[in-house]
């Protein structure tokens, strides 16, 4: 059965408003066509989980979706900082955003833990640093085993969606990734619902031609979102690189709440969907940032009859 | 002798700090181009890691990010970051990480979270720790690389992100941390390495024509010097001609 549906309705009926979300991608696979989507209908009190909040949890906690973030490193990645995040830890603005901070393997750990359904997971990590003392989930266990060594342990998370972004997959959900996988797959497996959004959706026979690229099953995934340069600003390899034009005009917009809310009204508000969103981004930004060719060997699975 | 920018002296410094070593956990600018040098430079095996989960990258333009496309494109393996942090970093396959902060203390401890004296009230709030507290744990040695400056050396962290030898490198060792701590600060004036036994920041190497009292300026604790107190080898012609006609043409972190 098919799982495909439009973004707009996807974002209906799988984030609600209080809901814990999780729009996982590392620099690259970034669905901000969801979190642009998010913001449209003008969610509220979402507690946002993500290693690395980038341009996408900015905007969001900008236009005031947010009421918790959930994360381990706050940046706007090789330019600098994340000012509107700044604002609302620094001085409230739009209104206080609560934070639970971790290191990115704590993160990592956190999502193994929730998709494998364990009371926590051990990390060497923490020792000696202020942040346990900040964060009072952050604690400690002693090995049963002989050595009785103490570990640092994080508790699981399970947030309640998911939303993945991906090169491809079928009709069903059934996803292959390459290029940076971040916490694509664990983010996953660990939340209540997935909503998958790919570049391009493939037959089935695509997928069994390589199962080792499989890494979400359509057992998991609740929903499937087509949307060609649905991760822009950021990049899907192979498929377009980051826009850092865009990186940087956002570390400058950011910096003023004026300019912020502009900026918002611009590329998000008045953006019915991606369609358009692409549209105004025209023709000549897409054909500069598709890269060229750079095929893997294809691998011989073999046929056994 | 060619002229230099203290940039360049501090990337030719890191790539020598990487002769010996097998691999590198590397973010991006000075630490990127610094292991390009080195591996053209005497250590051709020199594999980059990189926290986004990329092993032996062999970037075609400089990256723009520790998660650029660039650095998957060709690199021998790219993985889930589970993997890298745990089978990489945790399995003890990272000999060297540099590591910049907005603070160093005098015993090489680092801060990345905030600036001020509330956590939940910072004066300024920043990134955070990302990857850089385990790797200051589990990395063999750790080179810092940061320029002097009293606000950035100071005698104690506002926030202790990462850990260096702690209180002293008794402490460090008490906690077992697999790695051996900080092993150097590459400055814009100076090396500063440790002292061997209570863990303790030093003044290790002048740059040339830099005084000690140019060097003491930059940090707000006195600087201890270390006995046999060297001066660093100035970037050789080889070293520029690299940098500057390889590594960075346009002089993005050369400047």
């Amino acid at each position: 059965m098919s799982k495909i549906m439009t973004m707009r309705e996807a974002v209906q009926e799988f984030v609600p408003d209080g809901v814990t979300l999780a729009i996982e991608g590392f620099t690259g696979l970034i669905c901000f066509a969801a979190g642009h989507e998010i913001i449209r209908q003008g969610r509220r009190d979402l507690t946002l989980c993500r290693l690395t909040p980038d341009l996408l949890y900015d905007q969001m906690v900008a236009a005031g979706v947010a009421r918790k973030l959930v994360f381990s490193y706050l940046g706007n990645p090789g330019v600098g900082s994340l000012y509107a995040i700044r604002r609302a830890v620094e001085k409230g603005i739009p209104h206080p955003l609560e934070i639970e901070e971790y290191t990115h393997f704590g993160m990592i750990g956190r999502y193994i833990a929730g998709a494998a359904r364990l009371p926590f997971f051990p990390l060497r990590s923490h020792s000696g640093s202020d942040l346990p003392a900040h964060n009072s989930r952050l604690k400690w266990v002693q090995s049963p085993y002989e050595d009785g060594e103490t570990i640092a342990v994080v508790p699981p998370l399970n947030p309640d969606v998911a939303i993945i972004h991906a090169p491809r997959c079928d009709q069903h959900g059934n996803t292959q990734l390459w290029g940076l996988l971040g916490m694509q797959k664990e983010a996953a497996f660990a939340a209540g619902k997935v909503i998958v959004v790919v570049e391009e959706i493939v037959d089935d026979s695509v997928i069994r031609s390589d199962p080792n690229r499989t890494l979400l099953p359509d057992l998991i995934v609740d929903a499937v979102v087509v949307e060609p340069f649905g991760a822009h600003p950021s990049y899907v390899q192979g498929y377009y690189d980051r826009d850092n034009p865009f990186y940087l005009d956002w570390g400058e917009r950011s910096r003023d709440v004026e300019q912020t809310s502009q900026w918002l009204d611009e590329w998000v508000y008045s953006v019915p969907d991606r369609a358009t969103y692409l549209k105004k981004l025209g023709e000549e930004t897409l054909s500069r940032l598709r890269p060229g060719e750079a095929l893997s060997q294809p691998v011989n699975y073999g046929q056994y009859t | 002798m060619s002229k230099y920018t203290a940039s360049e002296m501090m990337i030719a410094v890191a790539a020598r700090h990487l002769a010996g070593a097998r691999t590198a956990f590397v973010g991006v600018g000075i630490p990127n181009i610094a292991c390009n040098l080195a591996i053209r430079t005497g250590n051709p095996a020199l594999a980059l890691i990189y926290e986004s989960g990329v092993y032996g990258a062999q970037p075609a333009r400089l990256p723009l990010s520790i998660g650029d496309p660039t650095l998957v494109t060709g690199a021998v393996s790219v993985m889930p970051m589970a993997d890298l942090f745990m089978y990489y970093l945790q399995g003890g396959l990272v000999d060297v990480a540099m590591l910049g902060a907005a603070q160093i203390d005098r015993f090489g401890n680092l801060n990345s979270t905030i600036i001020g004296a509330d956590y939940n009230h910072p004066k300024t709030r920043l990134p955070g720790s990302g990857g850089a507290c385990e790797i200051s744990i589990n990395a063999r040695r750790i080179l810092n690389i940061t320029r002097l400056g009293a606000r950035t050396f100071v005698e104690k962290v506002d926030f202790l992100t990462s850990p260096g030898f702690l209180a002293g490198r008794a402490e460090r060792d008490r906690m077992g941390m697999p790695g051996e701590g900080p092993e150097a600060v590459i400055t814009d004036k100076a090396v500063l390495d440790f002292d061997p036994h209570s863990g303790e920041m030093r003044l290790a190497a002048l740059y040339p024509g830099v005084s000690v009292e140019e060097v003491q300026a930059g940090v707000g604790w006195p600087l201890l010097v270390a006995p046999a107190l060297g001066e660093v080898e100035p970037p050789t012609a080889e070293e520029l001609r690299i940098m500057r006609d390889e590594l960075d043409p346009a002089g993005l972190y050369r400047g």
